[in-house]
């Protein structure tokens, strides 16, 4: 067999999965950590100060990632629920459901950061921007699949018809925004500037690339752990999950 | 083919027996129509501009409110799990009862849009168009919101959950079809739109099936 298959069966069984992201659990974080705080850093404090906008700029560290992982978590869904459905396994059926409060909470802090970042700089706190209206669309089409999941008791036909929820969502959020730019371009009067893809200067860009990866091992930290919950609270009746308890419980009489 | 023929008479016989129900969905139509004028004033120039819209979103929800019953009398009384069992393709028995469910509610609704779109004082010339793009759009929204009702067929408490499910999908469909009247409204050519709905309409009516079966098979199994 070789390594890959290895892996792929591996993370499948919970009983492998939740030991192993346990050991992993702390080096992300640290990762995390290790490229926030530099991000952060240089963002707030070295980064030069827009000519423009000044320093309201800055909220751009935030937004921007935060814009971008709320995209790459639906992808990263859309990928897990083809894994889902062709290969009918369950883990990714955990990691969609794991990963849609995440990816809402991501679009969620988008919409606020930009709104925050709209005021200053278009004098409101909400502008029918085409960027921003198809943030808050993706924003419902997370909280739809949340919805459904929580709608329906089986939780082996809610992860099935989650899973082809969120293809039907990747299928139409193209379309929706291209539809979204192609209508706000036709009602150009609300928007008062559009900062057609600025060049960006390469001491503003690190800071925001630095932040970008720092959100992926965000991501990936309350992604395991909310997998790992998820699996032990429908798993509390399967062997692997009391035999945790039982060692858990042995450990603490021993140290006593 | 003549499964689904068969199906579709059925499905319109049905309907025809029970005329009541019909109209449900056209009532609930000029309803909401009404309820404009009323809630923003009956100021001509006001409603002749936004009246595309307003029709248009009308449509949309009478639309979504008359999908919910969809599957529900045969998801009840078993129909669906034996057709499930059946050597019969589910994507055939999806497309004949969507299509007999644009002739019974979607249909209608077409047909007397264009007497509300005068009471709101929309200019005669886009009556056409108007029509064009109802007729082209309305399946894109029957199409779309099957999937939505087929993932919560089997659900007790569903009522909110459909709407909540489908709406970010209709957006595009709005945009173009609402789009499409204003043009012509304003004396140009709505050609662009009406394409690009008909790019929707195609591409609903050949995908949506196969995402509806499938739901269905999810919530059968259950």
């Amino acid at each position: 067999m070789n390594i890959i298959a290895k892996w792929y069966y591996r993370l499948g069984a919970p009983n492998w999965f939740y030991p192993l992201t346990g050991k992993m659990l702390p080096w992300i974080a640290v990762i995390f950590l290790a490229l926030l705080i530099p991000g952060l850093y240089m963002g707030l404090f070295t980064a030069p100060a827009d000519y423009q906008q000044g320093d309201s700029f800055r909220i751009m560290y935030v937004h921007v990632p935060a814009a971008w992982m709320s995209m790459f978590i639906y992808f990263a869904m859309a990928v897990a629920a083809v894994v889902a459905l062709v290969w009918r396994v369950r883990m990714a059926e955990i990691m969609i459901i794991s990963s849609a409060p995440i990816g809402a909470s991501f679009a969620l802090i988008a919409l606020i950061t930009g709104s925050l970042w709209g005021k200053p700089m278009w004098g409101a706190w909400w502008v029918w921007d085409a960027r921003l209206t198809s943030e808050l669309i993706l924003l419902f089409i997370y909280l739809g699949i949340f919805a459904l999941y929580n709608a329906i008791e089986n939780k082996q036909t809610a992860g099935r018809a989650m899973s082809i929820l969120t293809l039907v969502g990747v299928v139409n959020l193209p379309i929706i925004h291209y539809s979204v730019v192609w209508w706000n371009t036709l009602h150009q009067a609300a928007t008062v500037s559009k900062f057609d893809t600025p060049s960006i200067h390469i001491d503003m860009l690190i800071p925001l690339l630095l932040m970008a990866a720092a959100f992926q091992f965000l991501y990936l930290w309350i992604l395991l752990l909310k997998m790992r919950a998820n699996l032990l609270e429908q798993d509390l009746h399967c062997g692997w999950v009391k035999k945790i308890i039982w060692d858990r419980r042995k450990a603490h009489n021993g140290g006593n | 083919m003549s499964s689904l023929w068969s199906l579709i008479r059925r499905d319109l016989l049905l309907a025809y027996r029970r005329r009541g129900e019909v109209g449900n969905a056209l009532i609930f139509f000029g309803l909401v129509v009404l309820l404009f004028p009323i809630g923003i004033g009956a100021s001509e120039t006001l409603l002749a501009q936004i009246a595309p819209g307003l029709i248009w979103i009308a449509a949309l929800l009478a639309t979504l409110m008359s999908l919910d019953s969809l599957f529900k009398e045969d998801y009840q009384d078993g129909t669906l799990e034996q057709w499930t069992l059946s050597p019969h393709s589910l994507v055939a028995f999806v497309w004949a009862r969507l299509i007999s469910h644009w002739l019974i509610t979607a249909l209608p609704l077409v047909a007397v849009a264009p007497v509300l779109a005068l009471t709101l004082n929309l200019p005669a010339d886009a009556i056409g168009v108007l029509l064009l793009s109802l007729l082209l759009g309305t399946p894109v929204l029957m199409f779309v919101g099957a999937i939505g009702v087929a993932l919560t067929t089997g659900l007790q408490k569903s009522s909110l959950l459909l709407p909540l499910l489908v709406l970010p999908f209709y957006i595009p469909v709005l945009i173009f079809g609402a789009s499409a009247v204003e043009v012509s409204a304003s004396g140009w050519s709505a050609a662009g739109q009406l394409y690009i709905l008909a790019g929707l309409f195609v591409l609903g009516l050949t995908l949506a099936p196969f995402a509806v079966a499938s739901a269905l098979k999810v919530s059968v199994s259950q």
